[in-house]
């Protein structure tokens, strides 16, 4: 199927198999590898995207259900080489360790703060449930946040 | 000692992963390279009857697929720890082969491989294999493995034993003691099988090349170097020198990534079969069935105090389930890393620990964060805890009366404990001490018996434990079953222009190696962090390496690194001698030059490099070039240790226990970066929480995983844990240069008796005295309803 996708502000149009996901389309024929799988079934949240400005996992999404759609990938929250303050934030706070659940976690920060620009240490927490990370203990990844939100807050 | 030790400086390698640039292997393509599924068996134990892939291999797509008759059925991936029985025996050790030939011996062992021009033909065509069973009983529990009538996971034998073994005192000696103590506290459990579940599965890829007749493997391992040689040298019989191994950004390690898998082995040998490249990439369901696991002891043990409640014998018998195979360092994981902590921090005067290690039909078992501490710690400290409340004493009294004095390892010697280590420097009152402190525990205690009077159940547990890192020296590891040498490498290569390369055999998979590394090496040579870089992961850069596990990537990598500057700055000296026309024992070295002493005569550390490349004007007799390598082979384990207190309260109608604090203060020796020995603490304890209240891999009778998904498997989500709260104190390992110890399993190994001590004191006065891990919502509320 022919399907035609605008990520991170650029026009990608293609020719899939039905039954690849969203991420596969990303890493596989778009070589854009900063979205991770960890575990395919919805569950860890390391392929968090964003669909419409909404956080979606990629990895139960078919790539012809995005047709049409706006996508933002972790390679897109950068602009002009200066990191998103989300990004700036996770590195100031150590909100990250071995990196791979890093992408998924960026974006749903994002997703997070959409929605609560102030959120409280318990917000966020709830609002991580579906993103698992194994290096951290989400500690800093939860001050990460806190700090992300003054700065765009500022 | 500089500009960046000690200091929470921010990490090099945070940019590539926050932008979505890191390279795991999976992001990896190369030309022509194929994908790759394995046909697994659903059964646990079975013989294989037939197997068919002449449908598999019309499929659209497919390169290749080969079994075990196809002939790579005479490779097996080897063990790299031998424990011989006590009787003498030689351990059993059956070959692990590549595919499954004739036998089954777990779920998820595989059968087949199908390669295949894409992952998903690759997927479609394993469909397509067809493979007859005979499903035969299986026993998937370390105890009942011993069984006289238990199913044998290996024929060769006459029972399922892969060794037993026993350390400490006399255990007649012990029991006469137990016999006469004035309190006998008994204890029965099961320390449960976790699953380590990095969160980047395991990939690798395989590239043979045809005209060089060489190899090169990318894989997300901890070990690029010990993967090497086993590969080459005990699996495959391949040179070693053809062979490149490249383990960059690794997402997640926790030990599971520390071991040769089959998988890797047989994409390599594959890869030269087809002339192509072979990758293949885990999935989770894969994972749970495959990789190396951790934990799963059948324990039972006595511990006998005198009326003041002093230790004065511990007696323990233990079943450690192997798995169906033995993984590459599966059995020192129950013995020299956790019989040898049985001394704790308590000057027990009688020990005696007896292990039983069976095969049994599932994953194999190996090291997982902590590997055989936490199992050891989680006995040590529950049981002390069990004793004092059956004699009435508090139980951070028992603990302050039953620690081992402070002593710094310089002044005072090392402790001798009774099984085999000697503790290098300690100060374990300290820890708690200042854990009391933050927790504030005598107004804990008035808000608690408040709290039960409006039926509101609220509990604290201490856990006190230590741990050994870094474990080495060679000889005496050798001497105790290891194939291999627990030293580390570390070169500096000193370029012309003074900038510096650092190649390690250490291993970074979130550690942030490239970060702290260069803040010691800067400091060492008074220079910026910017000058240096750090190098890792591959075999054709870095000279050797034994790679990183047991926390032992800066207490032996980095003092690797500091024994090559030491070279550097011996030699850098002579050239800077000659250069100021001075003796050398007339210069100082500080903020990157020497200095001809009470004078402003200097000459910098980019110059004297630069006139090693360019020797014009040049010491006699001297080498050019300023590059140095150096093995560093530890005099000691280190061992850090701490106090962790768990703060929790029970919900009376569900048993659901919320954890309400968790403080964790630990003693790793010298910081070089606090942020990251925070970072490494919050989320080992988050582990270590997992297993106390969450996670747990089940078998059922059959040999099925009945929890091979994170819909089953329960790990820790951000709701479930709290902030947690830090402190260290600082008693510096006396035998390094770095006087580190090591932060890597700490929160892992101190955290979990602390939560389910925390458990049981809440839930005391209802008559609990002991809960089965994990500490579910049914489990718990079980035993409060006995």
């Amino acid at each position: 199927m022919k399907i035609s996708i605008r990520i991170n502000g650029k026009k990608h149009t293609d020719e899939v198999e039905p039954r690849i996901s969203l991420t596969h389309y990303l890493r596989e024929t778009l070589d854009m590898t900063g979205t991770h799988i960890g575990c395919d079934t919805s569950a860890c949240g390391a392929c968090t995207v964003t669909l419409n400005g909404d956080a979606v996992k990629s990895c139960t999404l078919l790539a012809v259900q995005a047709d049409g759609a706006e996508v933002t990938t972790i390679e897109g929250m950068a602009k002009n080489g200066e990191m998103h303050p989300i990004q700036q934030a996770f590195k100031e706070k150590h909100g990250l360790q071995c990196g791979f659940c890093t992408p998924g976690m960026v974006m749903v920060a994002a997703d997070i703060l959409k929605h609560t620009p102030n959120p409280s240490e318990e917000d966020i927490r709830h609002g991580l449930k579906g993103n698992f990370c194994r290096c951290t203990g989400y500690h800093n990844i939860i001050k990460s946040i806190q700090h992300a939100a003054e700065l765009i807050n500022k | 000692m500089g500009n960046y030790v000690g200091k929470p400086v921010k990490r090099r390698e945070d940019a590539r992963f926050l932008k979505g640039a890191g390279t795991y292997t999976d992001d990896i393509k190369l030309r022509k390279m194929t994908q790759s599924a394995f046909v697994r068996s659903p059964y646990a134990h079975a013989k294989i009857l037939n197997i068919d892939t002449s449908e598999a291999k019309k499929a659209e797509g497919v390169v290749a697929v080969f079994t075990a008759q196809d002939g790579c059925g005479e490779f097996g991936v080897p063990c790299g720890w031998q424990v011989d029985f006590k009787n003498g025996e030689t351990m059993r050790e059956p070959k692990h082969p590549l595919l499954a030939k004739d036998k089954i011996r777990h779920v998820g062992e595989a059968v087949a491989i199908v390669i295949a021009e894409s992952l998903e033909l690759a997927r479609d065509a394993a469909e397509l294999v067809s493979v007859d069973y005979e499903e035969l009983p299986a026993v998937t529990d370390p105890k009942k493995a011993m069984d006289k009538d238990a199913p044998l996971v290996h024929d060769d034998w006459k029972d399922n034993a892969a060794f037993d073994w026993c350390i400490g005192n006399d255990r007649a000696e012990v029991e006469a003691a137990l016999e006469k103590a004035h309190h006998v506290t008994e204890m029965e459990f099961r320390n449960q099988r976790l699953a380590p579940n990095a969160m980047e599965p395991r990939s690798y890829i395989a590239d043979y090349d045809v005209n060089g007749d060489k190899w090169t493997l990318y894989t997300s391992t901890q070990n690029p170097h010990l993967i090497r040689l086993l590969m080459c040298a005990f699996a495959l019989g391949i040179p070693e020198q053809k062979v490149r191994v490249v383990s960059k950004d690794v997402g997640g390690g926790f030990g599971s990534k520390v071991y040769h898998y089959t998988e890797e082995c047989l994409v390599t040998w594959a890869s030269k079969e087809i002339g192509r490249p072979v990758k293949w990439t885990s999935d989770r369901s894969e994972a749970f069935l495959t990789d190396a696991q951790g934990r799963d002891h059948v324990v039972k043990s006595k511990m006998g105090f005198d009326k003041d409640g002093k230790i004065v014998a511990h007696l323990t018998d233990e079943y450690c389930a192997m798995g169906a195979y033995l993984s590459t360092f599966a059995p020192a994981i129950p013995t020299y890393l956790h019989g040898t902590l049985f001394q704790g921090v308590y000057t027990t005067p009688l020990i005696h620990l007896n292990v039983t290690a069976p095969f049994t039909h599932t994953v194999p078992v190996d090291a997982y964060r902590g590997a055989g501490r936490p199992e050891a710690t989680y006995l040590l400290e529950r049981i002390v805890s069990k004793g004092a409340r059956e004699m009435g004493i508090d139980p951070t009294e028992i603990r302050f009366k039953n620690f081992i004095p402070p002593f710094d390892g310089v002044e005072q010697e090392g402790y001798q404990t009774q099984v085999a280590l000697q503790y290098d420097s300690g100060n374990y009152e300290g820890v708690l001490k200042k854990g009391l402190e933050m927790l504030g525990y005598e107004d804990f205690r008035k808000e608690q018996s408040e709290a039960r009077k409006n039926g509101k159940l609220i509990g604290v547990g201490f856990s006190t434990y230590i741990e050994g890192c870094g474990i080495a020296p060679s000889a005496v590891v050798g001497a105790l079953g290891a194939r291999a040498g627990l030293y580390e490498v570390g070169q500096v290569r000193v370029q012309p222009t003074g900038k510096v390369s650092v190649f390690t055999g250490s291993h970074s998979h979130g550690q942030g190696h490239e970060t702290v590394f260069a803040q010691f090496v800067a400091d060492k040579l008074g220079i910026p962090m910017d000058d240096i870089e750090i190098e890792h992961g591959d075999t054709d850069q870095v000279a050797f390496g034994m790679g990183t596990y047991g926390s032992r990537s800066l207490s032996v990598g980095g003092s690797a690194i500091m024994k090559s500057i030491d070279k550097i700055l011996e030699k850098g000296a002579k050239i800077a001698a000659h250069k100021l026309e001075a003796a050398e024992e007339d210069l100082d070295y500080a903020e990157g030059k020497w200095t001809v002493k009470g004078t402003d005569k200097s000459v910098s550390f980019g110059d004297v490099s630069l006139t090693a490349y360019v020797p014009h004007d040049y010491p006699e007799g001297l080498e050019p070039g300023l590059d140095f390598s150096s093995f560093y082979d530890p005099a000691n384990f280190t061992y850090p240790f701490g106090t962790h207190i768990a703060v929790v309260e029970v919900d009376a109608d569900t048993g659901r226990v919320m954890l309400n604090r968790f403080i964790a203060v630990d003693d790793v020796g010298n910081i070089m970066n606090p942020m990251i020995v925070d970072g490494q603490i919050h989320g080992g304890v988050a582990q270590g929480v997992g297993q106390a209240l969450l996670e747990e891999v089940v078998y059922d009778e059959g040999g099925q995983m009945i929890t091979g998904s994170y819909m089953d498997y329960a790990m820790p989500r951000a709701d479930d844990l709290p902030m947690i709260e830090t402190a260290n104190t600082v008693t510096p390992c006396p035998h390094n240069p770095l006087g580190v110890k090591g932060a890597g399993e700490a929160g892992t190994i101190g955290s979990t008796p602390a939560v389910v001590n925390a458990v049981v004191d809440a839930l005391a006065h209802l008559g609990v005295t002991d809960i089965q891990m994990p500490l579910k919502p049914q489990t718990v509320w079980k035993a409060m309803q006995n």
